[in-house]
């Protein structure tokens, strides 16, 4: 069942339970964060709407930069800027940024330790009909390999509001992975958020298989729990900061479950799950499943067909629990 | 402001003094860049010497000048200028790329605070000057400091600095001024042969810089540079300085071979007397 101390939204298993995307809470977000810091600045490659910092740019324009369609010199100007004592935000799809600048990224940024957050919007496959080019779904390894680089995937608007207010104040790098569309609200303002803190959002009391998921596909695997209710006990994860990872919630979980079942929206290589997977290897091996996409890449469809075709959804997450129990 | 005579004839004194550590530093190291550092040495000094508004005593002081090194791999001569100015001390020289040394083979301010920023993988630090001269903007700074970035030419080959050099020119950054060490060499080769630059003065015009050419070894000239960009209000100003690479050494310039290599002890000796005795000018060779 739900954990009631989470305060989740009420309607969330409703029908017409309320959508919108992750990426909007970010623009509201860094608004915040801006009202709260004078010195967060943003900077953005030519997608300054469909990344939602428009709403920064029309708030605090002199704090606003342009950069164009050039996404290594966006990471190092952040870099630059972050140098004279300001927090920047650098704004374009994932694909490009942490993408094509990935080198930008880790030496200006990261091995020069400045403080610049990089938010990454239109990640995952359900991008849609863009196609392949434009779904990143390497973008969580990419960035988690990176030494000092936190990064976060937060599974809603609200929380993606949260993440954006709370890692503003940090000083390290950061990693903001975003989606761009309409997904299920499932937290509410009352749901507690910490960077670094998991949550178990589905409760039982004796779990056969632990679910953790990051994103919005935390709404499929809450959907799966919800049906598997009566057959299978399970507990879900929302593992939203990926990095550093909440060793001590996943080790828990797998030594109350027993099994686990990784669910995101990225290449099963080298993401959530490996990081799940790398961290119960060393402290509670267990036999795990993982539901992400299978080394290849992305293609046109809607965001649902894709979802069902790469096999993450409601069905494969079942599917994976009542294979594991069996084992 | 005019430089005094007596000013041009210290400078160039440091300026031995600094090509005699980096020959000193590279011979320990026995690995590292030669060419770049010696070609660069009398830029770094009139620099650290008379333009840059800094204290060595607290690098961290808020109104200093920012020097960006982008071309990473030149660092013995940033490191042997900051030791002479007094950054730190001259036989710290001798840890370069060595285990645990604050002089690490290419930058890294981790290690050595004093340092603006970390560089080495190439056309990066242009883009990091140019975040540097925005936020003073932004915040109405640019008339107390100044952003240098020194570039190396070979380096020019980088997309990313293209991308910084249009958008430095969109924002017309005043205050901020990058020097391109225009010696003709990279690894591989001379520059014209492994990807032409010229006319490499028209291409920064293109992109809306004012552009200075200079002699990159006459003290006055590089003084006289500096000083005139700052009186110029509409651009940033980039200022291209004919360098011969290995300068100071007569076996070492021009050739592209010392690009990448250190010299071994014969060589160094060979070095170390001719600077040391100043081209032959006097007879006896100083320790």
């Amino acid at each position: 069942m739900l954990n009631s101390n989470l305060k989740l939204n009420k309607k969330i298993f409703d029908k017409d339970i309320e959508q919108a995307p992750i990426r909007k809470g970010f623009g509201e977000g860094l608004v915040s964060a801006g009202e709260e810091n004078p010195q967060v600045v943003a900077l953005c490659a030519d997608l300054t709407e469909s990344s939602q910092t428009h709403l920064f740019k029309e708030k605090f324009p002199n704090r606003f930069v342009e950069i164009g369609v050039a996404e290594q010199n966006l990471a190092s100007v952040a870099s630059g800027m972050a140098a004279m004592g300001k927090i920047p935000f650098i704004t374009s799809y994932a694909m490009f940024s942490p993408g094509r600048n990935w080198e930008q990224i880790r030496t200006t940024i990261a091995y020069n330790n400045r403080p610049v957050k990089i938010a990454g919007s239109h990640a995952g496959i359900s991008v849609g009909p863009d196609g392949g080019t434009h779904q990143a779904v390497e973008d969580i390894a990419i960035t988690r390999v990176i030494p000092r680089m936190v990064v976060i995937s937060p599974c809603d608007t609200i929380e993606a509001k949260k993440a954006t207010i709370a890692l503003a104040k940090t000083d390290t790098p950061v990693y903001l992975r975003l989606a761009r569309e309409k997904t299920p609200i499932m937290t509410t303002i009352d749901t507690p958020f910490e960077i670094g803190k998991a949550q178990i959002v589905w409760e039982s009391k004796n779990p056969k298989v632990g679910i953790i998921a990051t994103g919005a596909l935390l709404y499929k695997a809450l959907e799966a729990a919800k049906e598997l209710e009566g057959k299978v006990e399970v507990e879900v994860m929302n593992l939203s900061t990926i990095k550093p990872l909440d060793e001590k919630a996943v080790i828990a979980l797998a030594k109350k479950a027993g099994k686990i079942v990784t669910v995101e929206e990225h290449q099963v290589h080298g993401g959530m799950g490996g990081a799940v997977a790398e961290c119960l290897a060393i402290n509670f091996p267990v036999q795990m499943k993982f539901i992400g996409v299978q080394d290849e890449f992305g293609q046109s469809g809607t965001p649902d067909e894709l979802i069902e075709h790469y096999g993450m959804g409601k069905k494969a997450i079942i599917e994976a629990v009542k294979s594991l129990k069996q084992t | 402001m005019d430089i005094s005579d007596e000013k041009i004839l210290d400078i160039e004194k440091k300026a031995n003094d600094i090509r005699i550590s980096i020959i000193d530093m590279l011979l320990e190291a026995k690995s590292g860049h030669t060419a770049g550092p010696l070609g660069m040495v009398d830029i770094f000094a009139t620099l650290y010497f008379h333009t840059l508004k800094h204290n060595p005593k607290k690098p961290d002081w808020s109104e200093r000048d920012r020097l960006v090194l982008s071309n990473g791999h030149i660092c013995p001569v940033l490191y042997a200028t900051m030791a002479h100015a007094g950054y730190f001390d001259v036989k710290e020289l001798k840890t370069l790329r060595k285990f645990g040394s604050r002089l690490q083979g290419h930058p890294h301010r981790d290690f050595l605070p004093a340092l603006e920023t970390s560089s080495g993988p190439l056309g990066s630090g242009l883009s990091q000057a140019v975040g540097m001269a925005i936020a003073d903007k932004m915040d109405h700074k640019d008339g107390e400091r100044r952003i240098y970035c020194m570039l190396g030419d070979g380096e020019l080959d980088e997309g990313q600095n293209w991308e910084a050099v249009m958008l430095a020119g969109k924002n017309r950054l005043n205050n901020l001024v990058a020097v391109v060490d225009r010696n003709n060499i990279q690894i591989d080769g001379f520059t014209e042969d492994i990807m032409p630059l010229e006319s490499l003065s028209d291409k920064w015009r293109a992109f809306n810089w004012f552009v200075i050419e200079i002699d990159g070894h006459n003290i006055e000239e590089i003084a006289d540079a500096f000083e005139k960009a700052k009186a110029i209000y509409e651009k940033p100003t980039v200022i291209i300085a004919h360098t011969i690479p290995g300068k100071g050494v007569k076996e070492f310039e021009r050739d592209y071979r010392w690009h990448g290599k250190p010299p071994n002890k014969d060589e160094a000796k060979m070095a170390l007397q001719e600077l040391r005795t100043l081209g032959g000018k006097i007879k006896s060779e100083h320790e």
